[in-house]
């Protein structure tokens, strides 16, 4: 007739050991979601490592990374990595250039100086144009940009560092914009009223005070944009005319890393040697875009620990 | 000139328009002296504060009290013109910074805010050194000789009551101050540009108990320099620090805000004339 205290407190401690139980359940759930990121990057990590082995075996990590020429199918065979790792890095230079500028630039005028419904529609034209396939980008570079850089360069052809920059420095913009869209809409609005009322301008306010705020995450946004650049695969293997040698200028026609693997990986015996060096080209790539990511996130940590409040 | 001023207004205490409006063309000789004639405020069609006269004597402190939502801080804002910041807001009637209209043609808010600085309820240091914090306003205006910012810097902080404090780590980041220390921080940061008016927006609405008193000192000394207008939550501390108390009330959310009473602080919570201010400052709402 009675609900003793017994039987009371025995409920509640059902209760409360199911709830410990769903908790642990979530908890690894989460951890095991975390973890496999971590486990995914080391398999790549060794899987390239693995297929890469036959290469370092065979021709040397050395030789690979110091040899100035790349003749696959030659006789002799050369594997230098030095001209596609040369153009890659002259392609990023000039996405470098042209997304940096340009990718800040949007981002100011977009959180800072815009509002309503035209900083919506801004918004999502940006979001759009990260929803464009690169292939559609090179179409837009061989279409366009092609031709106007042997024009206006008066080369014999338009497949150059340069028109495959252009192209890559476009195609970083959304990635660089969003992010340090949100690193400026995260600076405190209290930041821009002492500022003003101190009697700045808007302007004024905005490059003095603003822009340093948020300056950890436009450098994050740069970097991601700098990765998708160095990674970026179809739209220079369209537009840099993809020959393997050291440009001296980005007004040469120039092949990268990963372009090189894409175009050869269909040719080469499953296995082989060649196979085996186009490993040992991602492993170099993966490398670099790992010192890339790691090198920005020291810089931020940094920057965190000297703003932290 | 400026005593007789006060006077002037403290003895009406319920400025009439007239007397306003006479006093409003006869301050030009006394520097940070505000005179508002008939001053109403809209956010888009909506009249948010309407009628509003009053003196803000020189070298004084007035405080701005009222319930939440009575706009005393839309009010504040109106004197240094940050309410143009916000888009849709209006402001009607006539404000006069030593008998200039600060809304006339002409007058650049960005100049006039040099003029008229302001402290916001948090401290909202920038993330700098305390140095740049400090330096910051003055070298907007051009100032880049290392000697006469240190000397700026210094006096600003000494009149912050901050100096001692900071004198040795003007290097520090200033996000590693205190609360309090922030806000003495932002103080200085205002005074640098030497303004003649200092708003202050519940300054130490945010801060410990120890860190209102050294606000409050600060504001007690402060007052022989600038002209202080404060918006405040805390009766007491109104009663503690100002000279001359605003009271303001909106009755409604049909109606919009309006001055029940203003005049001099002391007579005010001890005798006040009008019924609704009674009832608020001793408690029975707001």
């Amino acid at each position: 007739m009675t609900v003793t205290p017994t039987t009371k407190a025995g409920r509640h401690l059902g209760r409360a050991t199911r709830r410990r139980a769903a908790e642990a359940v979530v908890r690894t759930l989460v951890y095991a979601a975390g973890l496999l990121s971590i486990v995914i990057l080391a398999a790549i990590a060794i899987f390239l490592f693995v297929e890469a082995r036959k290469a370092i075996n065979e021709v040397g990590l050395g030789t690979m990374l110091t040899a100035t020429s790349w003749f696959p199918t030659g006789t002799p065979k050369i594997f230098g990595f030095l001209p596609l790792i040369a153009g890659s890095l002259s392609v990023t230079a000039v996405a470098l250039v042209v997304f940096v500028p340009i990718g800040i630039g949007s981002a100011i005028f977009i959180s800072e100086f815009s509002a309503g419904w035209f900083k919506e529609a801004m918004k999502s034209v940006i979001e759009f144009m990260a929803a464009v396939p690169s292939v559609v980008y090179g179409f837009l570079g061989v279409a366009v940009l092609i031709p106007w850089v042997k024009a206006t360069f008066n080369l014999t052809s338009g497949m150059t560092a340069l028109t495959g920059g252009l192209v890559l420095g476009i195609m970083s913009l959304p990635t660089v914009i969003s992010i340090s869209e949100d690193a400026l809409h995260a600076v405190p609005d209290a930041l821009r009223q002492g500022s003003l009322a101190l009697g700045n301008t808007r302007w004024q306010t905005v490059y003095k005070v603003v822009v340093p705020s948020a300056s950890s995450g436009i450098f994050a946004g740069v970097m991601l944009g700098l990765g998708r650049a160095i990674g970026e695969t179809m739209a220079v293997l369209m537009l840099t005319g993809n020959a393997a040698i050291i440009p001296t200028s980005v007004l040469e026609s120039v092949r990268t890393m990963t372009g090189t693997i894409a175009a050869e990986m269909g040719e080469v015996v499953f296995g082989g040697l060649h196979y085996s060096v186009l490993f040992a080209v991602g492993l170099v790539l993966f490398g670099i875009t790992f010192a890339i990511n790691l090198a920005a996130d020291l810089v931020l940590e940094r920057q965190r620990k000297r703003w932290r409040r | 000139m400026s005593a007789v001023l006060e006077k002037a207004v403290m003895d009406v205490p319920f400025g009439s328009l007239e007397q306003v409006r006479s006093s409003a063309s006869s301050v030009e000789a006394v520097s940070g002296s505000f005179a508002l004639v008939d001053v109403s405020v809209a956010y888009g069609s909506e009249m948010v504060i309407e009628g509003v006269n009053m003196l803000v004597p020189s070298r004084a402190v007035t405080a701005l009290i009222g319930p939440s939502g009575c706009g005393k801080s839309t009010l504040l804002r109106c004197l240094n013109r940050m309410n143009d910041e916000i888009g849709g807001v209006r402001v009607g009637g006539t404000i006069t910074l030593d008998g200039l209209d600060i809304y006339q043609k002409g007058v650049d808010p960005v100049d006039l805010r040099t003029r008229v600085g302001q402290v916001f309820q948090r401290p909202n240091p920038f993330p700098m050194s305390i140095y740049d914090n400090v330096a910051f306003g003055p070298r907007t205006q051009g100032l880049r000789k290392r000697e006469e910012l240190d000397e700026i810097i210094e006096s600003s902080l000494r009149d912050a009551a901050l100096w001692e404090e900071v004198k040795n780590h003007l290097k520090k980041h200033a996000f590693e101050l205190s609360g309090g220390q922030q806000q003495r921080l932002c103080i200085a940061r205002a005074l640098a540009t030497k303004p003649e008016v200092l708003l202050m927006d519940e300054p130490a609405s945010a801060l410990d108990p120890i860190s209102t008193q050294q606000i409050e000192d600060t504001i007690a000394e402060l007052k022989n320099l600038v002209t202080i207008v404060i918006v405040t939550h805390n009766m007491q501390q109104a009663a503690r620090i100002s000279d001359q108390t605003a009271f303001m009330l909106r009755e409604s959310m049909d109606q919009p805000a309006h001055l029940v009473e203003v005049g001099d602080t002391k007579r005010m919570f001890t005798n006040p004339e009008d019924k609704r201010t009674e009832s608020y400052i001793t408690g029975r709402f707001g």
